[in-house]
């Protein structure tokens, strides 16, 4: 048997847990730890949706039902608690959404999960639908539109924790974080996560091996499902307030984006995406009003150029940076970068001049590209940067060959040193 | 009487809507196994379109014409996207399509804005058509049933009597040797793409202005042409008209019906107290549970018949 606690991942896993104890010192600001906060809910999420996606190859347009009970129940538990009705310590009370997630998940998985690939994929929507629906229906349980509101700071304070300010809530979610990571992590490990991937890459293999797919499946959903949960209830914690659409569609595609983005092939890559998409959804939001157009457009350009996601990007750089050869890249890469910057810049001043020309004030409508003054009602500024856009695009086209030349002659070289 | 003729001829001109969607979701994805998530968004987009382009040349050559723009979108996002992205396997054509419904919700938003916008009913088609007992009936109606079904007669003709159309449904089954016999099959599939999407197209132009054309109606039908896909049988021609009609009387019957649970046990001589728990649950009103029901009836067929209605494989 291998052993389960080498010292790679104690030195690893001690690491993580130094990184996001020293986080808030770095990132200091009020506006930097919600934040960090969000992003610690948006990995659990994440990586509780790679799960079923990467390796289970459950493709989920609905997970985010379980992530939107688990909150809900959380946010019943704090103000039962509030009420005085029971007593239960905060820093527990996400493991309360994680069991609502959980038996959630075996009761709806148990319908879903009887087909896996694109008819899973629709009904797992056809249910988020339906419960996204109930839960306008049913308004003593989820609020109606106002949805429900709570206070963390509740009950007795559990070992000096009141979970009022900001910073001991951002600890709570760095600390669960942690464990649920490393959780899931360690499921990837165990009989039933090798399975989960037979079962993925071949369901027939895996029934001739005396295992059932439906229930691997159905386990594996249940478990993602607390997870979720889990993520959902801290969702309550910080932000005091849950309404339908934290379960719904908009929420379950958001998740799926997540993880694709960052790459559901390695277990890190949906963290990758988390954070990324965090940090892009209120980074963008400020600047751009086309920020979702945005954000879209990068998604279909991961799955058509690299569909293993940025993890898989990194994942293939590993090789070359072990053998030292990184500089080899170099001058390609910077030549590309240059080439896709000069598409970029006249990609998003078209949009930005097609929304400014779109928008309703009368009086002048140029604004500031990043301090260049640009007027949507001249025609001169739209030939300008169509050209700009046109001039990049073929940059961008005959740099592509380069820098597939710079890999065929590496990987040539890789191969000759033995690293590959 | 009165209300139930009404709102049975109501139904069908939805369902037969709904019909619209998914014949072209089903054709696609019987062909290509690619499950089209944008599909609703090339609904709306003919809806757009449609507005778009009657403002400058009328209704009647909008009608044709913006399906023809949505087909054309279609076989490029076939050509230059799903082909693309097809040697990486299903999920990521899927994911595709499902970006691509995001993309292209953002455009409408981009160029349209978020409001609704003023897409009419023709006005040679704003009359009464009849007066059944009190109700008059919108000719618009009449002429949204005749749309679809002679949209329906062309495609089975084309399907069932033309030469393309042989080689379509031999490619469903037998893709590969249609390609031994020479036939492009590649190029059959973008052809089914572009026909599917701008079904969906027509379906929006002559939907858009009997419902309401805004940037929220990909999302609101989008996932009931899913449902009818699964409640019909994935890949089912047949099983989809069945299915857009159930569901089409369903959810316009449902809405139109305003009885709760407290109604119907009082017939039988139940009184809830309205103080009991359980009050508020069985004073939930049919119309109420409208949205619920098509997804409803899904999951039950599921649990009894995975394969729908008229399917044939589990999928």
């Amino acid at each position: 048997m291998t052993r389960v606690l080498t010292t790679r991942r104690i030195v690893f896993w001690s690491a993580v847990a130094v990184a996001f104890a020293v986080l808030p010192f770095i990132f200091s600001q009020s506006f930097a730890l919600s934040m960090l906060s969000q992003m610690g809910i948006a990995i659990i999420f994440a990586l509780s949706y790679n799960m079923l996606l990467g390796q289970t190859g459950l493709l989920s347009f609905g997970h985010a039902v379980y992530f939107g009970l688990g909150a809900f129940f959380c946010a019943h538990a704090l103000n039962f608690i509030g009420a005085g009705k029971f007593w239960f310590p905060v820093t527990l009370v996400p493991l309360i959404g994680g069991l609502a997630g959980l038996v959630f998940g075996l009761l709806l998985g148990f319908v879903t999960t009887r087909r896996a690939g694109t008819p899973f994929a629709m009904i797992s929507l056809g249910i988020a639908e339906m419960v996204a629906a109930s839960a306008l229906m049913f308004t003593t349980f989820f609020g109606g539109e106002g949805g429900i509101a709570t206070n963390r700071a509740v009950g007795k304070a559990f070992l000096g924790l009141s979970y009022g300010p900001q910073i001991q809530v951002y600890y709570l979610i760095a600390g669960w974080c942690l464990v649920t990571m490393i959780a899931m992590f360690a499921l990837t490990r165990t009989p039933l996560g090798r399975m989960a991937n037979a079962v993925r890459d071949n369901p027939e293999r895996a029934k001739f091996v005396g295992y059932n797919p439906t229930r691997v499946r159905w386990l594996m959903m249940a478990l993602a499902s607390f997870f979720a949960g889990i993520g959902g209830g801290l969702a309550a914690i910080n932000y005091e307030i849950v309404t339908a659409e934290t379960l719904g569609l908009v929420a379950s595609g958001n998740v799926v984006l997540m993880a694709f983005i960052g790459g559901i092939g390695h277990f890190w890559g949906p963290i990758i995406g988390a954070v990324l998409v965090t940090l892009l959804q209120s980074a963008l939001s400020n600047y751009t009003q086309a920020w979702l157009l945005y954000f879209g457009l990068f998604f279909l350009v991961i799955i058509m150029f690299s569909p293993g996601g940025i993890a898989n990007l990194i994942a293939l750089h590993k090789p070359v940076w072990n053998a030292g050869l990184v500089k080899r890249l170099a001058p390609s890469y910077a030549i590309g970068a240059v080439a896709g910057l000069f598409m970029l810049a006249g990609f998003f001043a078209l949009i930005e001049m097609i929304y400014h020309f779109e928008a309703k004030e009368t009086s002048s409508k140029a604004f500031s590209y990043f301090g260049l003054m640009l007027d949507p009602m001249l025609a001169r500024y739209w030939i300008g940067t169509a050209i700009v856009f046109g001039i990049g695009v073929a940059l961008v086209y005959g740099v592509r060959k380069v820098v597939a030349r710079a890999w065929e002659n590496l990987t040539v070289e890789l191969q000759q040193k033995g690293a590959v | 009487m009165e209300f139930f003729l009404v709102t049975l001829l109501n139904s069908l001109s939805y369902g037969l809507l709904l019909f619209m969607l998914s014949s072209g979701l089903t054709l696609i994805f019987s062909m290509m196994g690619v499950l089209n998530f944008a599909h609703a968004s090339f609904y709306m987009l003919g809806a757009y379109f449609a507005y778009q382009t009657g403002l400058h040349i009328g209704f009647w050559p909008a009608l044709f014409l913006s399906p023809v723009i949505v087909g054309v979108l279609g076989a490029a996002t076939e050509r230059f996207g799903l082909r693309t992205v097809h040697k990486f396997g299903h999920v990521a054509e899927l994911l595709f399509t499902f970006g691509l419904a995001y993309v292209i919700e953002e455009v409408v938003h981009l160029l349209w804005g978020r409001a609704p916008v003023d897409y009419r009913i023709p006005a040679e088609l704003d009359f009464t058509l009849f007066t059944l007992y009190t109700t008059q009936y919108p000719a618009y109606r009449g002429f949204m049933m005749l749309v679809s079904v002679g949209m329906l007669l062309v495609l089975y003709l084309v399907l069932t009597r033309t030469r393309i159309g042989l080689v379509i449904q031999a490619s469903l089954s037998h893709p590969e040797m249609v390609e031994s016999l020479g036939h492009n099959v590649p190029r059959v599939f973008m052809l089914v793409f572009a026909g599917g999407t701008a079904l969906a197209g027509l379906a929006g132009v002559i939907g858009g202005n009997a419902f309401i054309t805004e940037p929220g109606m990909a999302t609101a039908v989008g996932s009931i042409v899913f449902v009818v896909v699964v409640f019909g049988g994935m890949g089912s021609l047949g099983g989809a008209f069945l299915a857009s009609l159930i569901i089409g009387a369903l959810q316009t019957f449902s809405v139109a019906l305003d009885y709760s649970m407290l109604d119907v046990l009082a017939r039988v001589g139940i009184q809830i107290a309205p103080t009991s728990l359980w009050h508020g649950f069985w004073s939930i009103t049919i119309s109420q549970t409208a949205p619920v029901l098509p997804y409803l009836l899904m999951v039950l067929m599921l649990i009894v018949r995975p394969r729908g209605l008229m399917g044939t494989r589990e999928g």
